[in-house]
């Protein structure tokens, strides 16, 4: 899978960029709040965590479904005084997306680091879901060939994707019910997570059906946060508190053909991964062989798979194998989203799995075990619920992880970093 | 400007909007046409429909009749509807119908796969018993719900001339009896 390519061209910026600083808010459903206040406590967590003064950032970007507050007001909140700011339009798999361009605003010699955020009343304000307010919107034009037909929601939407990979492929109900379960497991080992509770697959499959083939519990968690990250060049990266985690690759955005109605090109159980991969595995250096820890964005347990797939952690139809093999649990050959992701976390546009595995390759992910005298945790790597004496979810001796954002069947991004 | 209330929802297609004008209004004299690339080396039929030729990027076009019956490639089948309308109507399917028309073409994965809800001989929402005979492999012809002058959509009914599967895939689970 590894590409040969000359590193030293000018066109690579393979591990000169890194991520030095993460935060975010409480997960909650109500935060009464606005995404204003949101945004400005999700950015100050950040700066605090890499030690980072404003006075050193000069860069901002953010993305939303016109549900956000824009760079220019929070920037001013916190004192930041901006060379660059952009706010861009997109959900999923923009967070990838903008940490590439980032990346690019920096080498432009535009600014010099930036931070990049997303601030959302997903549950209390624009409910993600489609419910509320957007559910009642005059519907006219290009919408006329979709919303009209009460295909309107993301899981109305990705359904005809997720059934016929059911059809081509045998994929069954509870092998898909199993990557809710494995991100059940590791959510009841995060103290952020907004639905700590462990399921089994037949909670899954026995919840109440939403759009076939989506049962309640395939679909994630709405919920009200904001999060944060701040990207800048290897050269000033080790000035800060943490260890960085350095930029490998990254994709944004990678389209299968015909997105304005992607299903008149097959194969419709293949998603844009199939086409990433080509990008995201030549730009870092590494294969999937090479992964040790993914952030499969999952917002229904239907994506996570297909995207696994595609990139190629599995054959093309064995995604249902894949994840209910075990492989992705903690413990397994290569976990995904060790903080519970979307569907138990908390909902983010993908920005909290990227978060994750910055902690993830920092070895500092908050869990259960108890904490030394600079209150940093002792890994038991005991994944076992807390009330068993488990309550760990760090990953160990991890040096590369893969996230693999996700806008829709036919659109997405994915970033590869390693340990600084 | 073709405008009216459907299930809710005010439906309306813009005066400027010549694409989805022409699209609506063929759907509303029930007679279904698509978008052809007018390039000989092309020639190919577009939906939806579109402002160039996805395949050549060409801008010229003319709208040809097309035959409106096909199978049904992929579905999705709502139990909790989210616009209020839609909510009495649930289950309901949405369907995307490959039509036997350029199926194959381009290359052999690509089909003009046009979206509609299933619904009976009359235009009517499908009930529970219509629900369950419909999967992948079902054939199905278009039927079209008339929302104002100048705009109709296409909906999918089962067609009763031809020939059926003998069960055509669904869903492995039942869930409210479908």
């Amino acid at each position: 899978m590894t590409t040969d390519i000359d590193t030293t061209a000018d066109k690579y910026l393979r591990d000169k960029y890194a991520i030095i600083g993460v935060g975010e808010t409480t997960y909650t459903r109500g935060s009464g709040m606005t995404t204003r206040a949101l945004g400005t406590w999700a950015i100050k967590n950040a700066m605090d965590d890499a030690g980072i003064p404003a006075s050193e950032i000069d860069g901002m970007m953010s993305y939303s479904g016109n549900d956000s507050t824009a760079s220019p007001m929070l920037a001013g909140d916190l004192g930041i005084r901006l060379n660059f700011y952009m706010d861009v339009q997109g959900g999923g798999s923009s967070s990838e997306a903008l940490i590439g361009l980032a990346i690019g605003a920096i080498e432009a010699g535009m600014c010099e680091t930036v931070v990049i955020f997303r601030s959302m009343n997903g549950f209390s304000q624009v409910r993600i879901g489609g419910t509320g307010a957007r559910a009642s919107v005059p519907v006219g034009g290009d919408a006329l060939h979709a919303a009209a037909y009460g295909w309107f929601s993301a899981g109305q939407n990705f359904s005809p994707t997720f059934m016929r990979h059911m059809y081509d492929y045998g994929t069954t109900p509870e092998q898909v019910a199993m990557v809710k379960v494995i991100h059940s497991e590791h959510a009841s080992n995060n103290p952020k997570a907004y639905y700590k509770q462990r399921v089994t697959v037949e909670d899954v499959v026995n919840s109440r059906m939403i759009c076939k083939p989506l049962h309640l519990l395939d679909c994630c968690v709405e919920t009200d946060n904001a999060t944060a990250l701040i990207v800048t060049s290897v050269d000033k990266a080790y000035d800060y508190r943490n260890t960085p985690a350095r930029i490998l690759g990254v994709a944004g955005r990678v389209c299968k053909p015909r997105i304005d109605m992607h299903f008149q090109h097959g194969p419709i159980s293949t998603v844009a991964g199939h086409y990433i991969k080509d990008i995201i595995y030549r730009n870092a250096g590494v294969g999937p062989e090479d992964i040790q820890c993914t952030g499969a964005y999952d917002a229904f347990t239907f994506t996570s798979m297909l995207q696994l797939e595609d990139y190629g952690f599995c054959k093309k139809g064995e995604g249902g194998d894949y994840v209910s093999s075990g492989v992705m649990r903690l413990g397994g050959e290569r976990p995904n989203n060790t903080s519970g992701g979307h569907l138990c976390e908390g909902y983010t546009h993908g920005m909290n799995m990227i978060i994750e595995n910055v902690r993830q390759l920092r070895g500092e992910v908050d869990c259960y075990c108890p904490k030394d005298e600079n209150d940093r945790r002792i890994h038991s790597y005991n994944y076992a619920p807390p009330e068993e004496g488990g309550g760990c979810r760090q990953v160990p001796n991890l040096e590369i992880t893969q996230n693999l954002g996700w806008a829709m069947p036919g659109t997405g991004s994915s970033l590869i970093m390693r340990k600084g | 400007m073709p405008q009216g209330e459907y299930l809710g929802m005010t439906l309306t297609v813009l005066d400027l909007d010549q694409e989805n004008l022409a699209y609506f209004q063929h759907c509303a004299n029930h007679d279904f046409h698509l978008q052809r690339c007018v390039d000989p080396e092309c020639d190919l039929l577009r939906y939806p429909p579109g402002t160039a030729c996805p395949w050549c990027s060409s801008r010229e076009m003319v709208w040809v009749p097309v035959d409106a019956r096909g199978t049904v490639h992929s579905y999705g089948e709502v139990h909790h509807a989210i616009q209020p309308a839609f909510r009495e109507r649930a289950p309901y399917m949405i369907l995307l119908v490959e039509l036997d028309t350029q199926a194959g073409e381009p290359t052999e994965h690509e089909a003009l796969r046009v979206a509609g809800n299933l619904v009976d001989a009359d235009g009517n929402f499908a009930g529970p018993d219509l629900v369950k005979q419909v999967g992948i492999g079902s054939r199905m012809r278009m039927v079209f719900a008339d929302v104002a002058e100048g705009l109709s959509l296409p909906q999918w009914t089962l067609d009763e001339d031809a020939e059926q599967p003998d069960t055509p895939w669904r869903y492995p689970q039942q869930v409210n009896g479908v």
